[in-house]
């Protein structure tokens, strides 16, 4: 182990990062004050903010030092992914197909089958139709893996998985396996850490969501208060937050005529409502669907007139006291700690009340405070988690061929990616994950990670060859950070390890591995 | 040897902290005490809104033959593919002549039609989910809660009623403030954490939080496949073993008969927007394979049989009338099934109205008259004696248990 200098990091980091928030930018030298050699706490600190720590990452940190290394990550720029985990995204169609050419060739798929007379050939028109939904999708969750593994923006893909848990849509709705990619990249990675109201904004308009919550269906006459009661309870304000029923019923009303075209053309309008009518992509505004009449929401007038009036309703809720509260306490909650300390979130809700929520900005104010920087590491890790750190770990920069494997713990511990139903998303806590049965399951994927039989080196298709790759858990970051954070207990066990397979396994198993 | 340790050790543990009345501790499955002769519930939910009127046939509604021209079963006669009396207005799908027929003959199987929920989305998710969660459709609901899980926590107590999910995600109505189990027992391999490895694994965890469910959950596995090995055994010798539902609905029974009083367990492939078929077909092939497991299950259960509730149901029916795909749309009323040793049967009970046009609801659909939580709770009460107030903790807001003698 080295010097205790490092128990000092902490206090510097938190001053230079505090000057940075009073004074806007300061130039970088005032950043790379000291090195961050990997030491227990820095280990700590670091698998706190990545999606696992590993020699990579370590290394990174020593050269920056923490605030310059924190300030890349809080604000990124070309995150670009090693190869072949870049090669592997570039090729995939949602990368290379625009949302709008995607959902209309995949509609147009759904009617020829749809149309076809004969029962056999119908229905084997409609097995293919879903079987190229089921693998646009998880083209989605091969893409999001491949960035939480390699991705330098780790709090960037960290607030990715975060949002689009917060603001959560289901794949097997409607045709929503064509739409999950767009959503994930194009309305929340972008705003993962920037303005709130730009990804509410973002997210409100998204066709994914449109359809997950039903506002698709929300006409004048006819209203649908599915999204409007979400997007009060569980994206913005909380449960608590301050609104009535009456409230849901008139942000429904504002909300009506907003949804989704996956047809071609546009609908006939009559003329006075054509300057009103908006189409973008398949996402469309319906000025004939939509409530005219006044409304008021949270004692206030809705102002303008068609969408202007949803526009105005979101930045009312994006600014409301009641966001900032909600919104940091689940941050905090998924970042540090189940019951996460009210003082602490009451400074976050201040930061996001004084940068009118820049998310990256109270992101700083919970990883630069004392509460954070010095807690003890007793966050218990979700499935995704578990999987994404452990794969980092053994694997560090290696980049694994096929996430197969992965998506399958994943599924089998219960957190397959895009696949809670219900809007409240997963739970952020330990007893969403740390039932018997579960910790059983994550023994058994530690084997499997841990002997390096898993098949992440094994290609997909006709003909899957196979790369040895054995896990190097036994490594100097191992040796500098990680054993030294280690109980008796563990240690002992590791000591009667048979084989380096078996040393592996244990190291993945330990409680210490489960949690951050 | 070392199965015995971590069971007595889970004992151990939980038994202090029962005593010690600490919250947040529950009861771990493994540890439950089996006792004869305690109730045993089975919930077997049917996602994705099973054709109501292709299993229970309102045979004396001529409407009933005039909409459904190329799906409907034909009226019970000598005909193998006709449906299956029982009584004067209903009959039973010809699949289930062999496996659950029998069953309603002997008194151990009910039907309540014109039975649901509220809710009218006709989503599979949200309706689904409305069911599992047992919250009042319209109120302020709690994700996270489900009504089995209160259930479970309304009989813990000397000898608390072990709860176990058969599935690989924690269904919803299993979620809530108790600690559930789930192992799915669908696809069973054997465990590559041998026992010195699991042992070791165990000791890392003494001492900390974990600790008795890490043990426990190694005793739930080594409990699972124990009563598992007999079944490898044949296999191995290369007898014909169970498929599908049936071996899954057997293994089921072997864990419920001996440990866990209640069980959830979910069934897919409901959704027959397109040539759905009649007295055969694709329909016709998933009762079957369902009406095959419930029958499995009955006789694994052996004595346990006779204190046994197993109610089937989906989250809804389909529309009464077939679409141009000679199929079925997503429609609102459904049936519960009610099955067990402890079960009144040979009847089909609950409010229920002559189906005609007029009849209908919203023109598409079954009314639902009988709502499914008042069914259930009528169930509840007659299981296990609960009083109006734990009723209405399982079931939040809902009017009240309507008692059809089921029990």
């Amino acid at each position: 182990m080295l010097p205790s200098a490092h128990s000092l990091a902490p206090l510097w980091l938190c001053a230079a990062l505090a000057g940075m928030q009073a004074c806007a930018p300061l130039p970088p030298a005032a950043f790379n004050s000291a090195a961050a050699p990997a030491t227990p706490q820095n280990y700590q600190w670091l698998n706190r903010v990545t999606w696992g720590a590993n020699s990579h990452t370590a290394r990174q940190l020593e050269q920056q030092g923490q605030a310059t290394w924190l300030l890349q990550q809080l604000q990124p720029r070309d995150a670009v992914l090693p190869e072949p985990a870049r090669e592997a995204v570039r090729s995939m169609t949602i990368s290379q197909t625009s949302l709008t050419d995607l959902v209309l060739k995949m509609e147009q798929q759904r009617k020829d089958s749809d149309a076809l007379k004969d029962d056999t050939e119908k229905k084997s028109a409609q097995q293919a139709y879903q079987q190229e939904l089921n693998r646009l999708a998880r083209e989605s969750a091969t893409r999001h893996l491949l960035r939480a593994l390699y991705s330098p923006a780790q709090v960037q893909e960290q607030m990715t998985w975060f949002w689009l848990n917060h603001f959560n849509v289901h794949l097997y709705k409607h045709n929503l396996r064509a739409l999950l990619g767009d959503y994930e990249n194009s309305a929340l990675r972008p705003h993962a850490l920037g303005r709130f109201r730009d990804l509410l904004g973002a997210v409100t308009y998204h066709p994914a969501m449109l359809r997950y919550l039903d506002n698709d269906q929300n006409a004048a006459g006819r209203i649908n208060e599915n999204f409007a009661r979400e997007l009060m309870e569980l994206h913005t304000l909380g449960v608590d937050g301050g609104y009535t029923q009456k409230d849901v019923q008139e942000l429904a009303r504002v909300l009506t005529g907003v949804g989704v075209n996956m047809n071609t053309g546009n609908p006939n309008l009559r003329k006075e409502l054509n300057r009103l009518y908006v189409r973008r992509g398949v996402f469309e505004f319906n000025p004939q669907r939509h409530d005219m009449a006044p409304k008021t929401l949270l004692g206030n007038p809705v102002t303008g007139e068609g969408l202007a009036e949803v526009d105005a309703a979101l930045d009312t809720l994006a600014r409301h006291p009641s966001t900032a509260r909600f919104v940091s306490r689940k941050l905090a909650t998924y970042w540090l700690s189940d019951n996460p300390p009210q003082a602490l979130i009451d400074r976050m809700a201040a930061t996001w009340k004084a940068t009118d929520g820049q998310i990256a900005k109270v992101l700083e104010t919970l990883f630069t405070a004392p509460e954070f920087v010095n807690a003890p590491p007793t966050k218990f890790k979700d499935p995704v988690r578990y999987v994404v750190s452990s794969v980092r770990l053994a694997y560090d920069d290696k980049v694994i061929l096929n996430v197969g494997p992965m998506l399958n713990w994943i599924n089998r511990m219960g957190e397959p990616l895009y696949g809670r139903q219900t809007p409240d998303g997963y739970p952020m806590v330990a007893s969403g994950w740390d039932s018997a049965g579960q910790l059983t399951t994550r023994f058994e994927i530690a084997k499997a990670i841990g002997s390096g039989s898993a098949g992440l080196f094994k290609t997909d298709g006709p003909q899957p060859t196979e790369k040895p790759a054995f896990p190097q858990l036994a490594n100097a970051l191992y040796y500098q950070a990680i054993q030294g954070s280690l109980s008796p207990a563990t240690r002992a066990a590791l000591d009667q390890a048979n084989s380096p397979q078996e040393w592996n396994t244990f190291l993945l198993a330990a409680p210490e591995s489960m949690r951050r | 040897m070392q199965r015995r340790h971590f069971l007595r050790q889970a004992l151990h543990t939980t038994a202090a902290a029962a005593a010690l009345g600490i919250p947040g501790v529950h009861l771990h499955a493994a540890t439950a005490v089996a006792s004869t002769g305690a109730p045993k519930f089975l919930f077997v939910f049917l996602r994705g809104g099973m054709d109501a009127a292709s299993l229970l046939v309102p045979t004396s509604s001529s409407f009933y033959y005039e909409v459904r021209p190329e799906i409907a079963i034909a009226k019970p006669s000598a005909d193998l593919a006709s449906a299956l009396p029982l009584s004067a207005d209903w009959g039973l799908h010809p699949a289930l002549r062999e496996s659950l027929y029998p069953l309603y003959q002997q008194g151990e199987l009910a039907f309540v039609p014109f039975s649901g929920t509220d809710d009218l989305s006709r989503s599979h998710f949200e309706t689904q989910d409305s069911i599992e969660l047992g919250q009042l459709h319209n109120g302020s609901i709690q994700y996270g809660s489900g009504f089995l899980n209160r259930l479970a926590a309304q009989l813990q107590g000397p000898k608390p009623a072990a709860p176990m999910a058969f599935t690989d995600q924690l269904p919803i109505a299993m979620q809530g403030g108790l600690r559930v189990p789930n192992t799915s027992l669908r696809n069973l391999s054997k465990p590559s954490v041998d026992t010195r490895q699991s042992s070791i694994i165990a000791a890392m965890y003494k001492g900390t939080g974990l600790e008795g469910t890490v043990q426990s959950g190694f005793a739930v596995r080594d409990q699972v496949m124990r009563e598992m090995s007999a079944e490898m055994d044949a296999a191995s010798r290369g007898a014909i073993t169970a498929k599908g539902f049936e071996l899954e609905a057997r293994r089921i029974a072997r864990l419920m008969r001996e440990q866990y009083a209640l069980g959830f367990v979910d069934v897919g492939g409901w959704d027959t927007h397109v040539a759905q078929g009649g007295a055969t077909g694709y329909l016709a092939s998933r009762l079957d394979e369902l009406g095959q497991g419930l029958a499995a299950f009955s006789q694994e259960m052996g004595s346990a049989w006779r204190n046994t509730v197993v109610v089937v149901m989906s989250e809804f029916g389909r529309t009464f009338r077939q679409n141009g795909n000679r199929g079925t749309d997503h429609g609102h009323g459904s049936v519960m099934w009610v099955l067990g040793g402890a079960v009144r049967g040979k009847q089909v009970v609950g409010e229920q109205v002559q189906m005609t046009a007029a009849t209908l609801f919203q023109n598409r659909d079954y009314a639902v008259l009988n709502e499914y939580r008042s069914v259930l709770g009528g169930i509840f009460q007659r299981q296990w004696g609960l009083s109006d107030s734990q009723l209405k903790t399982i079931f939040p807001g809902f009017k009240g248990a309507r008692d059809w003698g089921l029990v």
